[in-house]
C-alpha cells in the first residue's frame, strides 16, 4: 500500500510536468488553433537556460528563475514572429509541420551550444525530504506539485481578471470578431506564445532537479500530447487533469507491469480514450459549418 | 494555376493529360531503364533509395494530399512491411509472395488504424497515428522471439524465381514496383474512390451531405496508403539487408511528411520531387561538412579579418559543422523555410515556372498565391 501511495505521488509530480507542457499546448491551441509540437523543446531550452544561469553563472535560484522566465517570454514571442506569423491562415497541418521543424532546430541548436552531456542543477529543494507518517517524499517532487498549483491559480486569475487575459479569451473564441472589436489579434498571438513559453520554462526548471538536463528532454513534449488530448485540447483544467492521469498511469505501469509498458502506457491510454470519447475527456464537440 | 481547362469528360479519364506528357514519360522511363549502365554504383544505390522514398511519398500523397487525412506515424507501416519481409524470408517464402503479403498485411493494419480516423480529424488524428507508431516500435523491440528485439534481423539477398538479384536486378525490381504503384495511384485518383477522397479533403461535411460514405473512404485511404508503404518497406528492408527497431523511429515518419511538404501535396509528381530532394540532403551534407570550414577560412583570409576574431569565428563554424545535430538543424530549417516561402512545394514551383512560360507576358505571381483562411468555420472542414 505504501509503495502504491509513493508511486501515485511520484506519478502526480511527473504528471504535473506533463500537465504544464500540455497547458502550453492548450494555451496556444485555444488562441491560435495551432498545435505547437515544439513545446517540449521550448521546455528543454528553459531547463538549459536555467543551467547556464544557476550552474555556470552561479546566480541565486529565485533570481535565475526570474531571468529564465523573462528570456523565455522574449524567445517565445520571437519564435511566433519568425515562424508562425508568416504562415497564419495556412492549413493546420502545414503549421504543425513548421512547429515540428522549429522543434528540430531548437534541439540541434541546444546540442551545439550546450553539448550532449547530462547536466544537473542544484536547487534549494535538492536532497530534501518530507516525512508524513511512514511516507518519504522528495522535496523536488513536492515543489513541482506546489508550483503547478500556484501557476494554475495565477493563470486563472490572469484570464479571469486582467484586460489582456480577457482579450486573449476573446481572440481564442473568434479571431475576426475580436479584431473588429479593436483587439490587436497579432500582438495577442505573440503574447500567447510568450505565456506558453513561460509555462514550459517553469516546467523545465522544475523538472531539471529530478531528471538530468539533456538534449532529449524535449521528447517529454511528445509524452504530453496524450495529456493534452485526454483533456480535450481546449480546456486548461483538462490539460492538468490529463497530465496527472498520464503521470500516474505511467508511474504505476512502470512499477507493476513488465518492462516496456511504461513507455507506451500513455499512448495506449490515449488511443483507448480517443476511441471511446474522440473529443477527449473534457472537450466539447461542436459541429462546424461548411 | 496553369490554365489547363478540361473541355470534355474524356479528358478526366485519360491516363496522361496530353500526348506530349505521355511522350516525355516514355523518355523518362527509357532513361531510368538505361540508368544502371551509365551511372556509378554509388549513384545507383542512391537512386534505389529515391525510388523507395518515392513509393512512400505516393502513399503519403494519397492519404494527406488526396484524402486530406494526416499521419505522422507512417514509419510504423514501413516497419511492418519490412519485418513481414524479413520474417517471411527467414521461412523461405519467395519474394513475389511476401511482397504482396506484406502489402496486404500492412493494408489490413492500416485499415484498423483508419478506424479511429473515422471519429478523429486534424490534430487528434495526427496524435493518434503518432501514438500508434510509438506502440508499434515498442512491440517490435519487445517481441523478441519473432523480431529479435534490438538486435534486429538480417535479410538474405533478394532473389526472384530462384535467380539472385544483384544491384542491377534489385534496381529494376524497385523501378518496376514504383511504376506499378504510380499507375495504381493515378488510377485510384481518377476513379470514383479518388473523387470521394478529394471531396472528403475539401469538406467532410459537404461530402457527407452529397452521399459519400466518409467512414468507408477514410478507412480505404488509410488501407491503401499503408499497403503502399508496406510494399516500400519490403524493398527498404532488402536494400539495407538488416533491420532493427530504431530504424523506424519518429524522425523517419517526419522524413516521410517532409517528402510531401517539400515536393508538394497537390500531385503525385510532388512525391517524386520530394523523394529526390530528401535523398540528396545526405550527400550534400557530407560536402558541406567537408568544404564549408575551408571556404570560411579562405573568405576570412581574403577580407583580412583580425586574427583572434577570425579564429573565434572559425572555431564556431567548425563546431556547428561538426555537430551531431547538424542534420536535424538543416531538416528543421528546410521544413520551416519551405512552408513559409514555398507552401506548394517543388511541384508548385515547377507548375509556376511552366505557367510563366506558357502565358509569357501575362503571368502574374499573385495568380498562384497560397490561400489563407482566418475564419474558424473556414479552416475546420
Amino acid at each position: 500500500m505504501l509503495d502504491f501511495v509513493q508511486q501515485v505521488i511520484g506519478g502526480i509530480a511527473l504528471g504535473c510536468v506533463y500537465g504544464l507542457i500540455a497547458l502550453g499546448f492548450v494555451l496556444i491551441y485555444k488562441a491560435t488553433e495551432v498545435v505547437n509540437f515544439a513545446q517540449g523543446e521550448i521546455m528543454m531550452l528553459g531547463a538549459f537556460l536555467s543551467f547556464t544561469f544557476i550552474a555556470t553563472l552561479g546566480l541565486n535560484y529565485w533570481f535565475a528563475f526570474l531571468l529564465c522566465v523573462i528570456s523565455m517570454a522574449i524567445l517565445g514571442a520571437v519564435m511566433e514572429r519568425l515562424v508562425v506569423r508568416p504562415i497564419l491562415g495556412y492549413p493546420q497541418f502545414s503549421i504543425v509541420m513548421a512547429t515540428i521543424g522549429l522543434g528540430l532546430v531548437i534541439r540541434s541548436l541546444v546540442g551545439i551550444i550546450w553539448g550532449t552531456d547530462d547536466l544537473r542543477i542544484e536547487t534549494p529543494f535538492t536532497g530534501g525530504v518530507v516525512r508524513v507518517g511512514s511516507l518519504v517524499l522528495a522535496q523536488d517532487s513536492l515543489s513541482i506539485i506546489v508550483a503547478t498549483g500556484l501557476l494554475c491559480v495565477i493563470l486563472y486569475a490572469f484570464f479571469r481578471f486582467t484586460r489582456v487575459g480577457i482579450a486573449m479569451q476573446a481572440t481564442s473564441q473568434n479571431m475576426l470578431a475580436a479584431y473588429y472589436m479593436g483587439i490587436p489579434v497579432k500582438r495577442m498571438f505573440s503574447l500567447i506564445w510568450s505565456l506558453s513559453a513561460i509555462v514550459a520554462c517553469c516546467a523545465g526548471i522544475l523538472l531539471a532537479p529530478i531528471t538530468f538536463i539533456h538534449a532529449n528532454l524535449g521528447f517529454l513534449g511528445i509524452k504530453a500530447f496524450p495529456a493534452a488530448v485526454l483533456g480535450g485540447f481546449g480546456s486548461i483544467p483538462g490539460a492538468l487533469a490529463g497530465g496527472i492521469t498520464i503521470g500516474i498511469v505511467e508511474s504505476l505501469s512502470g512499477f507493476y507491469l513488465p518492462e516496456g509498458f511504461k513507455d507506451v502506457a500513455a499512448y495506449v491510454v490515449l488511443l483507448a480514450v480517443l476511441l471511446w470519447r474522440p473529443q477527449g475527456l473534457f472537450g466539447s464537440n461542436a459541429l462546424k459549418k461548411v | 494555376m496553369s490554365a489547363h481547362v478540361k473541355t470534355s469528360y474524356q479528358q478526366s479519364e485519360q491516363l496522361f493529360p496530353s500526348r506530349a506528357a505521355a511522350f516525355w514519360y516514355a523518355i523518362l522511363t527509357a532513361v531510368m531503364i538505361a540508368a544502371p549502365f551509365v551511372i556509378e554504383p554509388y549513384y545507383l544505390s542512391q537512386l534505389v533509395f529515391v525510388l523507395i522514398y518515392a513509393i512512400v511519398g505516393i502513399a503519403m500523397n494519397i492519404l494527406s494530399g488526396q484524402a486530406g487525412q494526416v499521419s505522422i506515424g507512417h514509419a510504423a507501416f514501413l516497419a511492418i512491411g519490412a519485418y513481414t519481409a524479413a520474417i517471411s524470408a527467414k521461412y523461405g517464402i519467395p519474394l513475389p509472395v511476401y511482397l504482396v503479403l506484406a502489402g496486404a498485411f500492412t493494408g489490413l493494419i492500416g485499415y484498423l488504424v483508419g478506424l479511429p480516423a473515422l471519429r478523429l480529424h486534424g490534430i487528434y488524428l495526427a496524435i493518434a497515428t503518432l501514438a500508434f507508431a510509438f506502440i508499434v516500435e515498442e512491440v517490435i523491440t519487445r517481441w523478441e522471439h519473432v523480431t529479435n528485439g534490438n538486435e534486429g534481423l538480417m535479410l538474405p539477398p533478394p532473389a526472384l524465381f530462384g535467380l539472385k538479384l544483384g544491384p542491377y536486378g534489385f534496381f529494376y525490381l524497385c523501378l518496376g514496383v514504383t511504376v506499378l504503384v504510380i499507375l495504381a495511384a493515378i488510377n485510384i485518383i481518377r476513379s470514383p474512390t479518388g473523387r470521394a477522397f478529394l471531396a472528403i479533403r475539401d469538406s467532410e461535411t459537404a461530402a457527407r451531405s452529397m452521399g459519400i460514405d466518409t467512414a468507408r473512404y477514410k478507412t480505404t485511404a488509410f488501407a491503401i496508403s499503408a499497403a503502399i508503404t508496406g510494399t516500400a518497406g519490403v524493398l527498404y528492408a532488402h536494400k539495407l539487408s538488416y533491420i532493427s527497431p530504431e530504424m523506424f523511429s519518429l524522425s523517419v515518419s517526419i522524413d516521410f511528411v517532409m517528402i510531401i511538404i517539400i515536393g508538394g501535396m497537390l500531385s503525385l509528381r510532388g512525391a517524386v520531387f520530394g523523394a529526390i530532394f530528401m535523398i540528396m540532403v545526405d550527400p550534400m551534407l557530407i560536402v558541406v561538412k567537408d568544404k564549408v570550414p575551408q571556404m570560411t577560412e579562405a573568405a576570412m583570409q581574403a577580407i583580412h579579418l583580425a586574427e583572434p576574431v577570425a579564429r573565434t569565428i572559425q572555431a564556431g563554424v567548425v563546431r556547428v559543422v561538426g555537430a551531431p545535430g547538424l542534420k536535424s538543424l538543416i531538416f528543421g530549417l528546410i521544413i520551416i523555410l519551405f512552408i513559409i516561402f514555398e507552401p506548394m512545394g517543388l511541384d508548385g514551383r515547377w507548375s509556376r515556372v511552366k505557367a510563366y512560360f506558357r502565358q509569357f507576358p501575362l503571368y502574374r505571381p499573385t495568380s498562384a498565391r497560397a490561400q489563407r483562411m482566418f475564419l474558424k468555420s473556414e479552416r475546420n472542414r
